[in-house]
């Protein structure tokens, strides 16, 4: 079966923007993504390295402010929400499809130690912006907060910069 | 009034909220094509704008919705979570997420959606981000201090421009409109496709890119919730057959010292003007905090009467109006100016009626009797003040 097409892009960043305004209104916080990864990150260390975890700085302070762990963060149940959405809107899309994506010219090889090193840096790199494109940058528009302004900014500024260096990953050098 | 969390829905309730939310955002980015990498590169490369036209469409929704929301008072802006800035960190951060966003093909947000989508570039993606992650937090003794660098708190970029909420928001939607049509000829360029241009579709885009314009403009020329209020407020006032519920100096004694557990007594002067002198048993609620939020509880509650005085009686009669849009509270005034009080409880000032000794004394004696009271009762209750919660957000 055909997928279908996506979305109008306005109609989607609209229904996008209403989501995240009813979250605003009913929750008083934003959208999120990263947050989840780190609730889930901190718990793997607790189970998996009770002594480390309890000694660190890092993980005891973030114990405090987020006690109960993934269980009692909103943003990871909200990433599960995303999870399922996503799985839905895909199967009634008839999108869902176990392969891999990748620009024309990348080898299945490349493409995974391209993704595990981009999800790295950006891990690594959301936890200095406080935030991702979804915490920070868009649920930061929103509230015109400056912060998540500059973030966007940044984000969109180097990836723009180093497109050019990437560009074997996405594009056929013309 | 928003926001509903935690007054009105608990924060147990809360994850199940966060849940049906996710839901709504996850299906929304997958049908808006954010669950193909190729589509968030083609941003960066020219090939396919579909991911800025839904997320500055979205981000600019989402902003003017809640200009529109507080305008009508249906969301405490002063509440809702507003990212801190942290100017290096967001900075450094925003530019090695910007790295990660160019070699990995995600951003957290959409690794999720396509992972749900069967895409396994994308689950290796999110088991990078984990190691990412935990890579910060081992070294974050060595990140700490750059972390929390530059500290500038919840700035709003409006503020920090000098612009108002307005003014920023135009401007902003200006911008994201001119993107879209730039975007437009950019995309039909690289793809190799000539730009035509569709009269018909051009009006029904200009009416739908004019509509946020308006709904902003509307916001800062049509008065707000405030305005109206503060206009019906003035028109009573200025009524001089308004009913009163009103209150004598004597009959205010006389309820206090019998049954002051049903009157919350509010004294509208300044903290330092209370602290001075006040009637005993009265709280301080000074008139320009009277919104705050500390204080909702005083105006909403169904118990007690609140009975308004200050130094001058038109500030009372103000609040007295005032307090009707804050709750349903029963209300009082007392028709004196505070200084009226004290001169009717000084022996050598008092002016009773006929200079009756019996009346002057009683009066004396029932402000001492007060102020006992007051020493008494302090022993067990302050002012409940209303504790303004701090709402958790961003993602740390």
């Amino acid at each position: 079966m055909k997928s279908k097409p996506y979305m109008n892009p306005y109609a989607a960043g609209f229904l996008l923007g209403l989501v995240l305004l009813a979250t605003i209104y009913i929750t008083g916080r934003g959208l999120g993504a990263s947050g989840a990864f780190k609730s889930v990150t901190v718990e793997t260390v607790k189970t998996v390295a009770p002594n480390h975890h309890a000694s660190s700085e890092f993980y005891s302070s973030y114990e405090e402010s987020n006690p109960g762990g993934p269980l009692k963060s909103w943003l990871f149940w909200e990433v599960l929400g995303v999870f399922v959405g996503a799985f839905i809107s895909a199967l009634l899309s008839n999108r869902i499809n176990l392969r891999m994506e990748r620009g024309p010219n990348v080898t299945h090889r490349v493409r995974v130690a391209a993704a595990v090193l981009g999800g790295a840096l950006f891990g690594f790199g959301s936890q200095f912006g406080r935030g991702c494109t979804s915490g920070s940058a868009l649920s930061g528009m929103a509230v015109m907060s400056f912060g998540g302004i500059i973030t966007m900014l940044a984000i969109f500024g180097s990836a723009y910069m180093l497109a050019y260096f990437f560009r074997n990953l996405w594009i056929n050098r013309g | 009034m928003g926001p509903l969390v935690p007054e009105v829905i608990s924060n147990e309730f809360n994850l199940m909220i966060a849940f049906i939310i996710g839901i709504g955002f996850g299906y929304v980015l997958e049908q808006g094509g954010f669950s193909s990498t190729r589509k968030l590169a083609g941003l960066f490369y020219g090939y396919d704008f579909t991911v800025l036209r839904v997320f500055f469409t979205a981000g600019v929704t989402a902003m003017v919705g809640v200009l529109l929301l507080s305008h009508f008072n249906l969301l405490n802006i002063e509440l809702i979570y507003v990212n801190p800035t942290f100017l290096w960190s967001a900075l450094i951060g925003g530019g090695i997420m910007g790295a990660g966003f160019i070699i990995g093909g995600f951003c957290p947000g959409t690794s999720v959606c396509a992972a749900a989508a069967g895409r396994l570039d994308a689950m290796f993606f999110l088991g990078g981000s984990f190691l990412g992650i935990f890579a910060f937090t081992e070294l974050y003794p060595y990140l700490k201090d750059i972390y929390f660098a530059e500290s500038w708190g919840a700035v709003k970029i409006n503020v920090f421009l000098g612009l108002s909420k307005e003014v920023f928001a135009v401007i902003l939607t200006l911008v994201a409109i001119g993107a879209f049509v730039g975007v437009r000829f950019i995309e039909d360029r690289v793809n190799g496709k000539e730009t035509k241009f569709d009269s018909e579709k051009f009006k029904s885009r200009f009416a739908m890119a004019a509509v946020p314009v308006i709904v902003i403009l509307f916001t800062s020329i049509a008065p707000s919730a405030d305005e109206i209020i503060g206009n019906q407020v003035n028109a009573k006032l200025s009524n001089n057959n308004y009913n009163y519920n009103k209150i004598t100096v004597d009959n205010l004694i006389s309820e206090l010292l019998n049954k002051n557990n049903q009157y919350n007594l509010i004294d509208l002067r300044s903290k330092e003007e209370y602290k001075k002198s006040h009637i005993p048993l009265a709280i301080n609620i000074p008139f320009d905090q009277i919104k705050n939020y500390e204080w909702e509880n005083y105006f909403t509650q169904k118990f007690k009467t609140n009975i308004f005085y200050s130094d001058n009686v038109e500030e009372a009669k103000r609040a007295y109006l005032f307090a009707e849009y804050l709750g349903d509270a029963k209300r009082a005034l007392l028709t004196e100016p505070i200084s009226t009080y004290f001169a009717e409880v000084n022996p050598q000032k008092s002016n009773a009626a006929l200079n009756n000794d019996a009346v002057i004394n009683w009066r004396v004696e029932s402000h001492q009797e007060l102020i006992e009271k007051e020493k008494f009762l302090s022993k067990f209750s302050a002012p409940v003040k209303k504790k303004v919660l701090k709402i958790k957000g961003g993602c740390s």
